[in-house]
């Protein structure tokens, strides 16, 4: 996978010229080509792609073209941003989500769970920006009750700056969260319900039913467990969804994080912040996997029993 | 088909349609929509593509029922003047004619690569597998973003604004494949053992025929289920990537686009540019939803 955002680095490499969109419409011929040693555009392809690599290894993506800082600079500092969004709407997704969703197979034809599954049919169809300028109507320019854009007051700990702590920063928090976890909310609430269901009517639920142990325990006991293996996986791969997705919450709200940072990058042609982006999303991806693969060690006894590992 | 006991499965199907009317209505908006979509050119009251029709005198127009409404922009009209009752049913259209391209081309390449994959086995099964797996570990939005930003830096703009809607096509089709090309892998496989298969393969069928004209019937149903549920998502990728302003041009606005527009009037009190494309999209999207939802429900009870 980072395989694969080295090969987006090589298409993008090849096309647009930075250089173009950096200089207005003024710049001499000389400007324009001084510019370009000094970003190293005139080396030979192969020059520039090794020293990307070479370079990427230490974490040194080079100078953005559009705003001539480092890049590893400015993702660093727009990181925690897109982060806490991320977790904290990863958060009330499967707070909310997961609960939802075994109530709704428990008690499968009661009206209660009919209007739910109902309600996640309608928040499965609107879009994530949709939901999101439809907060910001309720809740900012009708109510003025919430921020509309940016993080509030953040504090600094070191390189990280948070939200969390001051009181306009976790207000500032609340809209962005709620627009990027409600899809993920829905999605996981029908998720759940599905495997459960499927769970509920299997053999060995039955079984357990027969002889009598009391329902409460074979829902949460035996029933829930089955049901978590392969929601853990999917839930895995929805937190990349959430990556990508943060690119259109952060844009809607104006949040200073790495999506906004991309999302300019691409409009500008800013190649190393672009394949900055990717690299960093496709490592985030290999971690989310080796998590996964471990939790489902823990999870499941089976895999333990094997032991031999070599799960994919 | 009129109450009897349901003996084939069409009129099974029938019978179990007219019996959910959350179905019945998402069908009934649905063919609205479409029809909208379809005569738009004869529907609408003004071209909204033609610059030479719009007049800037006409902008800011509130809907009708409103105070200052006029009675020819029924729903008002943007920044531009541009009527938006005939956006929307220009903007459906591209959304709609995007969306389904958009389904077509990854249904086309899924359900051929899993056709291949569960018949042929062996390396060709994993390889094709493998690249699956890794695509679906990618966000689909993201790989569109990718596709379409690389469209945007390699083409001149003004050949890239006359191919955007291929492009599009294009990026969110080519993003989808994988779960298709999963499903039709392990019905064929199943298929695959079958006796029929075996039967065809002895009288000496060649093994492209056996494919499409044996096993492919076999196999659609659940990619039939996948795909209306993959419209919803494919209308729904589309308005989101013109919502942030890499999808279709403002000259030939789709609902996202429409949706952008009006995103920047919202703060100062013109609702009705944003909302109203709003609530088509979202209509048609949980309308093609409400439908998948019940072809899942009616044709396999088991996918999910």
């Amino acid at each position: 996978m980072a395989l694969m955002s080295l090969i987006a680095f090589l298409l993008f490499n090849y096309v647009g010229d930075p250089v173009n969109n950096m200089v207005g419409q003024e710049a001499s011929f000389q400007d324009r080509q001084e510019l370009r040693s000094r970003l190293g555009l005139d080396d030979p392809f192969i020059v520039q792609f090794g020293r990307f690599i070479g370079n990427a290894v230490r974490g040194d993506f080079g100078i953005s073209y559009r705003m001539q800082r480092p890049v590893e600079e400015l993702i660093i500092q727009r990181l925690p941003a897109t982060l806490e969004l991320v977790l904290v709407s990863a958060l009330l997704a499967n707070i909310m989500g997961i609960p939802l969703g075994i109530f709704t197979a428990i008690r499968r034809n009661s009206w209660l769970s009919r209007l739910l599954l109902t309600a996640s049919l309608v928040g499965v169809s609107l879009p994530t920006f949709v939901i999101g300028i439809g907060l910001i109507y309720l809740f900012s320019v009708s109510l003025g009750w919430l921020p509309s854009f940016g993080r509030g007051e953040t504090v600094e700990i070191g390189w990280w700056t948070t939200g969390i702590l001051t009181l306009a920063g976790l207000k500032a928090l609340i809209l962005p969260a709620l627009t990027l976890g409600l899809f993920q909310m829905t999605f996981i609430q029908r998720l759940v319900r599905a495997e459960m269901i499927e769970v509920l009517e299997s053999d060995h639920i039955r079984t357990a039913r027969a002889m009598g142990i009391s329902r409460t325990l074979v829902n949460y006991k035996y029933a829930l467990r089955s049901t978590l293996l392969p929601v853990i996986t999917i839930i895995g791969l929805k937190l990349g969804e959430l990556i990508a997705f943060s690119i259109v919450t952060e844009t809607v709200f104006q949040w200073p994080g790495i999506g906004l940072l991309f999302i300019q990058a691409v409009s500008f042609a800013d190649i190393p912040v672009m394949a900055a982006y990717l690299v960093m999303v496709a490592f985030v991806f290999v971690f989310i996997s080796l998590v996964i693969d471990v939790l489902y060690y823990l999870v499941d006894p089976r895999l333990r029993a094997v032991g031999s590992g070599g799960l994919s | 088909m009129t109450g009897n006991v349901p003996k084939r499965r069409g009129s099974f199907l029938w019978y179990n349609f007219c019996h959910d009317p959350m179905a019945v209505v998402s069908v009934g908006v649905l063919i609205l929509l479409l029809f909208g979509a379809v005569l738009a050119v004869w529907i609408a009251p003004q071209n909204p593509f033609d610059p030479a029709s719009l007049n800037l005198m006409n902008s800011f127009y509130p809907p009708v029922w409103m105070e200052g409404g006029q009675l020819s922009h029924v729903l008002g009209t943007d920044d531009q003047g541009r009527d938006l009752f005939s956006a929307i049913l220009y903007g459906t259209r591209v959304s709609l004619i995007v969306g389904m391209g958009a389904v077509t081309l990854s249904v086309i390449v899924g359900v051929s690569i899993g056709l291949l994959a569960g018949y042929a086995g062996g390396w060709t099964e994993a390889l094709l597998m493998r690249a699956a797996d890794v695509q679906l570990t990618v966000p689909a939005i993201l790989i569109a973003l990718m596709i379409d930003g690389f469209a945007r830096a390699a083409l001149p703009s003004a050949v890239h604004e006359d191919i955007v809607l291929y492009v599009l096509i294009f990026s969110i089709g080519i993003a989808d494949w994988p779960q298709y090309a999963r499903v039709v892998r392990s019905a064929t496989l199943r298929e695959r053992v079958a006796g029929y298969v075996a039967a065809a393969r002895v009288i000496g069928v060649a093994p492209a025929a056996i494919v499409l004209r044996h096993i492919v019937p076999n196999v659609i149903t659940p990619v039939l289920v996948l795909a209306a549920l993959g419209l919803a998502l494919a209308v729904i990728a589309e308005a989101t990537l013109s919502f942030l302003g890499v999808g279709m041009p403002a000259t030939t606005p789709s609902l996202g686009t429409l949706i952008r527009v009006g995103n920047d009037y919202l703060f100062s009190g013109e609702w009705w540019i944003i909302l109203f494309p709003s609530l088509t999209l979202v209509l048609l999207a949980l309308s093609v939803n409400v439908l998948g939802d019940w072809m899942r429900a009616a044709l396999s009870p088991r996918l999910r």
